[in-house]
């Protein structure tokens, strides 16, 4: 199924002129381009890092009032779709444009797909490897990144991939700061005459540089994964209550979500505020909540289900041909939501005719675009859980079935429900794909945010990126209270 | 033990597919349910939902005809339409513009249509194989800061944007639908040379490429850019949000008549060539251009009436005002040759 969008590419290309495909691709312009896209993905994914993994280890193992709410905020930059946040931005500081404003922002958009999953991590880390790397004589940093780094990388690394791939594959937030990155270009190629070998072309290029960060990753990982083995027998640390420590940490979460989704609350409200002219139809507004809600925990329920296996066999095995499947459902992530779209309707239309433009056929089009992030900390999350513990559980006598749910299932429940929680967040605010395939006549918060700011009416648009932003607090409530269960003994 | 996590692997498999597969069973049948006495139309509308919603609404009303519309940009509709082909549900498109529709004409998507509709507006602005009929007229203006230039500083005539004055204080969105008309425009009446000269004079002038017209108007009017090349009607609706033309800081200056600067770019309406048996979608196209529907185009979106002696919106000089350069507008339907100037230029 994640395939779907790389053979549509293919077959498209196929129909194509050869001649007209090379005079599209060979151009010094798409070298800019490539080199564009690839900076920018490379900064926002290692700015997610330097940015999520402090966060990440503050949330995970600092005492902190309300933990509740400081997870919450940490999440919360995601359910803010990067064009508003983009837009707040700019309608805060009207000058701003280019790359580094750009980098800043969707560093800031993106490290919740660190910080999330390295969390889940940093939970599930031994502590003894720690204590052992301090008797040995370690200061804390040190004990930090010789024991407790290599256990959570995996999970920081797939976080990373995600924000790097999310970066290459997005389009408003470039646009609005007219920074002409390759989606950029794929969207111009069809916006002018539906150039369809052109946006093709570069839609493949784009794939190209998309496989090239699931190949970095995959090297980083291996070399990462070769430090620290998970243990049979998990110590949890006891949390940290220092005042200091609480401290610094309250002020450096604070600053981050002031930064990360204060300016959008500053600018949504001031722009609602000041509008004369919007009238917000609330019992629409609440229907499309309802429609939103519906199709994104579907679509998230069908990614999880689906990226289980793929999983597993990529946390316990090591074959070519899993890591393939792994690489082609991360692909799909690197593709600009408008080429999904279109080949999802390529799809729909030939293979299950009856299902075009229904729910259904939307929510496994969610499911197949955010296959990865289910795949990312679930995979991480199962690889943490020891395989020994599932030999002793075997040797005890239990089936297979009975030692996954009693024991991996449990251990790495909160890893698969992170997975699920950012499937459910990024599918709300999805929208190309949304547009082509929503069932007609229906509305979700983002094809009404959409339609609103199509028009430049942005204060109108105001109430529906505030209930976009309120929604997304749902699921991750349920993340915080499946985190409790999984970790509870 | 190998083989056994396999297995583990395959139930999981098996399991998921089938929760799927009973999914996709119940939604299948729920959603079956239409009924053939009920008349009812599905449209695709490039169109905003804001200014098309209640002309849809009132047609609904006066005809009966159930009415179901599908939102989205006129150009990824279009690439969607294109795909679905003959398996489209959809019966009518409404475009932003006439590239799409032209698009659509040239794969043969879209039905002839009657001289009862064509003829209702000035046939100038339409498709001349009545492929599809024009509805309203968006000119092309230059937006101005109020408070940086004054209107006089302001030139009526685009070239003069290439002088060193105007380096890095002017904005155009070049993916953008009526720009690449505009281009095509000047190609037809200037020349290949004269519009090549141009857009690499706007390049060397540090001009700054946005993806939309909307961002131009909101960097325009918080002063952020000085001139801005857009439609007229962004600012209509932008003055409307903002409480009136005076509480713009952007303002419009129109183009020297009669030349390229003075555009009119047209949106329009075709039924697909799936639908070309359908009374429903003939009926609705016909309302469009009737004077009851013109009207609301002029006063809700600002746009420009292209009936004969149509009426003009508020606050901007009337279409005989403004005197359009004298165009063939199907010619304006071809892009080709305007894409392969702008990535020539690189611009795409």
């Amino acid at each position: 199924m994640a395939a779907v969008p790389l053979a549509y590419l293919v077959i498209r290309l196929a129909q194509a002129d050869l001649q007209q495909v090379i005079d599209a691709v060979v151009r010094e312009r798409t070298l800019v381009l490539v080199l564009t896209s690839l900076g920018l993905s490379l900064l926002v994914a290692l700015g997610s890092l330097v940015l999520g993994i402090p966060m990440a280890w503050v949330l995970a193992r600092v005492a902190l009032p309300l933990p509740g709410l400081w997870r919450a905020l940490a999440a919360l930059p995601l359910a803010v779709p990067s064009y508003v946040m983009a837009f707040s931005w700019i309608s805060t500081w009207p000058a701003l444009s280019g790359f580094w404003p750009l980098t800043l922002v969707m560093i800031l958009a993106c490290t919740p797909y660190v910080t999330l999953p390295v969390a889940a991590a940093f939970y599930l880390a031994d502590q003894r490897a720690v204590d052992v790397a301090r008797t040995l004589g370690r200061g804390p940093l040190g004990a930090f990144r010789a024991a407790l780094l290599p256990q959570v990388a995996p999970a920081a690394l797939a976080g990373a991939l995600l924000a790097g791939l999310y970066t290459l594959s997005d389009f408003g937030s470039p646009s609005l700061f007219r920074v002409q990155t390759l989606t950029w270009a794929v969207y111009a190629a069809f916006e002018g005459g539906l150039n369809r070998t052109l946006a093709a072309a570069t839609a493949l290029i784009l794939v190209m540089l998309a496989l090239t960060l699931v190949l970095m990753e995959r090297m980083m990982r291996r070399r990462a994964s070769r430090g620290g083995r998970p243990a049979s027998q998990i110590v949890r640390p006891r949390r940290l209550n220092t005042k200091r420590v609480q401290l610094v940490s309250v002020a450096g979460l604070g600053c981050v979500s002031l930064v990360s989704l204060g300016i959008p609350a500053y600018a949504l409200t001031r722009r609602g505020w000041e509008s004369r002219s919007a009238a917000t139809d609330w019992s629409r507004l609440f229907e499309s909540m309802g429609t939103t809600l519906s199709l994104s925990l579907t679509g998230a329920l069908i990614a999880v289900l689906l990226g289980l296996p793929i999983a597993v066999l990529a946390a316990r095995y090591r074959g070519r041909s899993i890591a393939t499947l792994e690489s082609v459902a991360y692909l799909g992530n690197g593709i600009p939501g408008l080429v999904v779209g279109l080949s999802l309707v390529f799809f729909t239309l030939n293979v299950v005719p009856v299902l075009y433009q229904t729910a259904l056929a939307l929510s496994v089009a969610y499911a197949v675009i955010f296959l990865p992030k289910a795949i990312g900390s679930a995979r991480s999350a199962i690889a943490q859980v020891p395989a020994s513990l599932e030999e002793v559980s075997r040797t005890l006598g239990r089936g297979p079935l009975h030692t996954w749910t009693t024991i991996t299932a449990r251990l790495s429940t909160p890893g698969i429900a992170t997975g699920g929680l950012l499937v459910a967040v990024t599918a709300m605010k999805e929208l190309p794909a949304t547009l082509m395939l929503l069932p007609i006549g229906a509305n979700t918060l983002a094809t009404e945010l959409w339609r609103h700011t199509n028009m430049s009416s942005y204060a109108a648009a105001a109430p529906y990126a505030i209930a976009l932003v309120l929604i997304a607090c749902i699921p991750t409530y349920f993340l915080s209270r499946t985190e409790l269960d999984g970790t509870r003994r | 033990m190998n083989s056994s996590r396999t297995r583990l692997a395959l139930i999981a498999t098996v399991a998921a597919s089938a929760i799927a597969l009973s999914a996709c069973a119940g939604d299948a049948e729920s959603t079956s349910n239409g009924s053939d006495e009920d008349r009812s139309l599905i449209v695709y509308s490039g169109r905003d939902e804001s200014l098309i919603g209640p002309i849809i609404e009132k047609f609904e009303e006066e005809s009966g005809i159930e009415v179901k519309v599908r939102y989205a940009n006129s150009i990824e509709m279009a690439a969607q339409l294109l795909e679905e082909g003959e398996r489209t549900p959809a019966q009518v498109f409404l475009s932003q513009e006439a590239g799409a529709l032209g698009e659509l004409a040239n794969a043969d998507l879209l039905a002839p249509l009657p001289e009862e509709i064509t003829g209702a507006v000035d046939p100038q602005y339409s498709a001349a194989d009545d492929s599809w009929v024009a509805l309203t007229g968006r000119a092309r203006v230059l937006l101005y800061d109020s408070e940086s230039v004054s209107e006089d500083e302001v030139p009526s005539d685009v070239h003069a944007l290439t002088e060193p004055e105007w380096q890095g204080r002017v904005g155009f969105a070049p993916t953008n639908a009526s720009f690449q008309s505009f281009v095509t425009a000047m190609r037809v009446l200037e020349g290949e040379d004269v519009a090549e000269e141009w857009l690499t004079g706007m390049i060397d002038n540090d001009t700054e490429v946005f993806d939309r017209n909307g961002p131009i108007v909101e960097a325009v009017n918080t002063g952020a850019l000085d001139v801005g090349l857009v439609n007229h009607y962004y600012w209509v609706v932008a003055a409307a949000e903002a409480g009136g033309p005076e509480s713009m800081r952007a303002q419009l200056k129109f183009g020297e008549p009669g030349t390229v600067s003075a555009l009119v770019n047209v949106t329009g309406a075709g039924v697909l060539a799936s639908a070309e048996d359908s009374d429903e979608a003939q009926e609705f196209v016909e309302y469009l251009v009737s004077e009851q529907a013109q009207e609301h185009f002029v006063e809700e979106a600002g746009e420009y009436s292209l009936l004969p002696d149509g009426p003009s919106p508020a606050d901007v000089p009337s279409l005989d005002e403004l005197d359009g350069p004298d165009l063939d507008f199907s010619e304006l339907a071809d892009l080709d040759g305007t894409l392969e100037l702008l990535q020539k230029v690189g611009l795409l």
